[in-house]
């Protein structure tokens, strides 16, 4: 066995079992943790595939970013677990359906294109191209107008997400950082020139009181 | 010493891509490769906190830590301070908290501690000494160095206490909202270098005008953005909310004590190290000299003008945490979210119109992008 297929099968074993603990595990900060762990090892399949850039990037963006606000928004959540498990049996045959006509479907996709005789690698790329530069000139080239399409839609969702939360402005009090670099002293603060003590006190103590 | 990491790297390599090999002979040669760097960042990880107690010692008109000495000698006085506090340390009791999730307590400062030492495996201290030379390495740098916020999440949630978790909730926030930035940042570099290289990225602000031709002159909002936010993501001051003593006594390191708790200093000290490692490599020419190439010893490349960079750059931390009071957590997300990110983003279209075709070839443009590469 070369270092390579052990690396594969190391991978591919802790992807299966963390994508398994993901939908098993009790407490939601589990489930989401083991999900993280399946992106990492998926992104390790990925540089095994000599797809650096697209591994890389899901580390970046699903680990690095998206995962943690996820983590965030669970961490918050006040779960009652009991009610969580309330009608597994009773919505059970339906998910197995559904579960199972998807596994058929994947089983029969890669069997059309395998024929399960095993997958070869694509092996590395010649030497002197670069992965991130290729993919780079492919979207910006061939591709461009799905790949501004797909950003055009992210930006529409974007948008949609903060108008469907947003409740108009509440009275909240923000600092204007522009009014305050604005400021100068003599808006703040007067001086007002006086003598250190009134001219004719010493004559009023020393007068004998009425 | 260059040439014996080339030899090593090189054989490392064969056995990785081949079949197994002697694999007890490679495994040898990764680990001294692995070794050669990471004693070096360790040792410096213990010695910079030393001086860094010192410099905020002589800023504040204090002294610092100057009574423990080796073998007596008055003139060595706080010379010793690091060791002491090491053995201290790991001599310390470790104490997990009732209700806390004992494995994720335990998993967290390893989570944190792994990646801050793993991105050093592409970070170039010349052009031959990297443990790997890989295509895309500022991206495995950005990679990793977003995993590093996990351990602190998972410290605040695994704690069980509240101040943790808030110190939690408050650190991945402003990490992701800072990584944004920092991102942008390191994209108008590796535009002006034209690479995702760092070893290329050095080697295209070579020039006959040293310090003229790195990258920090015209990219230098970025550079400054970068840095600002490297100080943002490793949590220290003047935005370190997630630790806050004042209002959360330690956010999520409250309940962390001996060896765990000093796993995070650790972390947080190599996270400082590479932030600087970063600037220095991207935007300060690395290891290339600052004088003009023509000057007889002081125009040549070495290791050491990376390192007094990256100490000079580590001094500046230091003159940070010691100056400026701690941001309110909502001016920190303003100036992420309001002035960072708007100010690379038009940088990044000012790099992009400089590497433009007839711009490239003016005169003093032409200095840092002109036919070094080619679009």
């Amino acid at each position: 066995m070369t270092f390579h297929a052990l690396l594969f099968y190391t991978f591919a074993a802790v992807l299966l079992f963390s994508g398994l603990r993901v939908i098993t595990a009790k407490n939601p900060v589990h489930a989401a943790l083991f999900l993280v762990l399946a992106f990492v090892t998926a992104a390790g399949l990925w540089i095994l595939l000599y797809a650096e850039f697209l591994a890389l990037t899901l580390i970046l963006v699903y680990v690095g970013a998206v995962m943690v606000l996820f983590l965030f928004v669970v961490m918050m959540l006040d779960i009652n677990f009991d009610k969580l498990r309330e009608g597994f049996w009773q919505h059970l045959p339906v998910a197995a359906t559904v579960a199972v006509l998807m596994v058929a479907q994947m089983g029969l996709l890669l069997w059309a294109k395998m024929g399960f005789s095993g997958v070869v690698s694509p092996g590395g790329p010649p030497p002197g191209v670069s992965n991130t530069r290729e993919l780079g000139r492919v979207l910006y080239t061939d591709y461009l107008l799905p790949f501004e399409l797909a950003a055009v839609v992210l930006l529409i969702a974007m948008i949609a997400a903060i108008a469907l939360t947003h409740r108009g402005k509440r009275a909240v009090k923000a600092q204007d950082v522009a009014a305050q670099v604005r400021v100068r002293s003599e808006d703040r603060l007067k001086i007002v020139k006086m003598d250190a003590e009134k001219p004719d006190a010493a004559n009023e103590e020393a007068a004998p009181k009425a | 010493m260059g040439e014996l990491i080339t030899t090593l790297n090189q054989g490392f390599l064969t056995h990785l891509g081949a079949t197994w090999g002697p694999p007890a002979w490679a495994l040898a040669k990764a680990v001294v490769m692995v070794l050669m760097v990471m004693v070096p960042v360790l040792v410096f990880v213990l010695y910079f906190q030393l001086v860094e107690r010192w410099v905020i010692g002589w800023m504040q008109v204090r002294r610092g830590p100057n009574r423990v000495t080796f073998f007596g000698i008055k003139a060595l006085g706080g010379f010793a301070q690091p060791i002491a506090d090491a053995i201290k340390l790991l001599i310390k009791e470790q104490v997990v908290p009732s209700g806390a999730n004992k494995w994720l307590f335990l998993l967290a400062p390893a989570i944190s501690v792994i990646p801050a030492m793993a991105v050093w495996a592409v970070i170039p201290f010349t052009p031959d000494w990297v443990i790997a030379n890989v295509d895309a390495s500022i991206l495995v740098v950005l990679a990793m160095t977003s995993m590093g916020v996990y351990g602190v999440i998972i410290a605040g949630w695994a704690s069980n206490s509240k101040y943790a978790f808030i110190g939690a909730l408050r650190s991945a926030a402003q990490v992701v909202s800072y990584e944004i930035a920092m991102g942008f940042a390191l994209v108008g570099a590796l535009m002006a270098a034209g690479t995702l290289n760092l070893t290329q990225a050095v080697a295209r602000q070579d020039g006959p005008y040293g310090a003229l031709e790195w990258f920090w002159v015209p990219l230098l909002p970025l550079f400054l953005i970068q840095f600002i936010s490297g100080v943002a993501e490793t949590n220290r001051h003047p935005f370190d909310v997630a630790e806050g003593e004042s209002e959360i006594v330690a956010g999520p390191l409250v309940e962390y004590s001996g060896m765990t708790w000093s796993m995070f200093f650790l972390a947080e000290y190599a996270n400082m190290l590479l932030v600087t490692a970063l600037s220095a490599l991207l935007f300060l020419g690395g290891w290339l000299s600052p004088f003009p190439k023509s000057w007889p010893l002081l125009g040549e490349p070495g290791i050491w003008w990376l390192l007094a960079k990256m100490l000079a750059l580590m001094m500046v931390f230091v003159w940070i945490r010691a100056s400026f009071p701690r941001y309110r957590y909502d001016q920190i997300m303003r100036l992420g979210w309001k002035i960072f990110i708007p100010i690379t983003i038009v940088w990044i279209v000012v790099v992009g119109l400089m590497l433009m075709d007839p711009v490239r070839d003016w005169p003093v443009i032409n200095w840092w992008f002109g036919s070094q590469h080619a679009g």
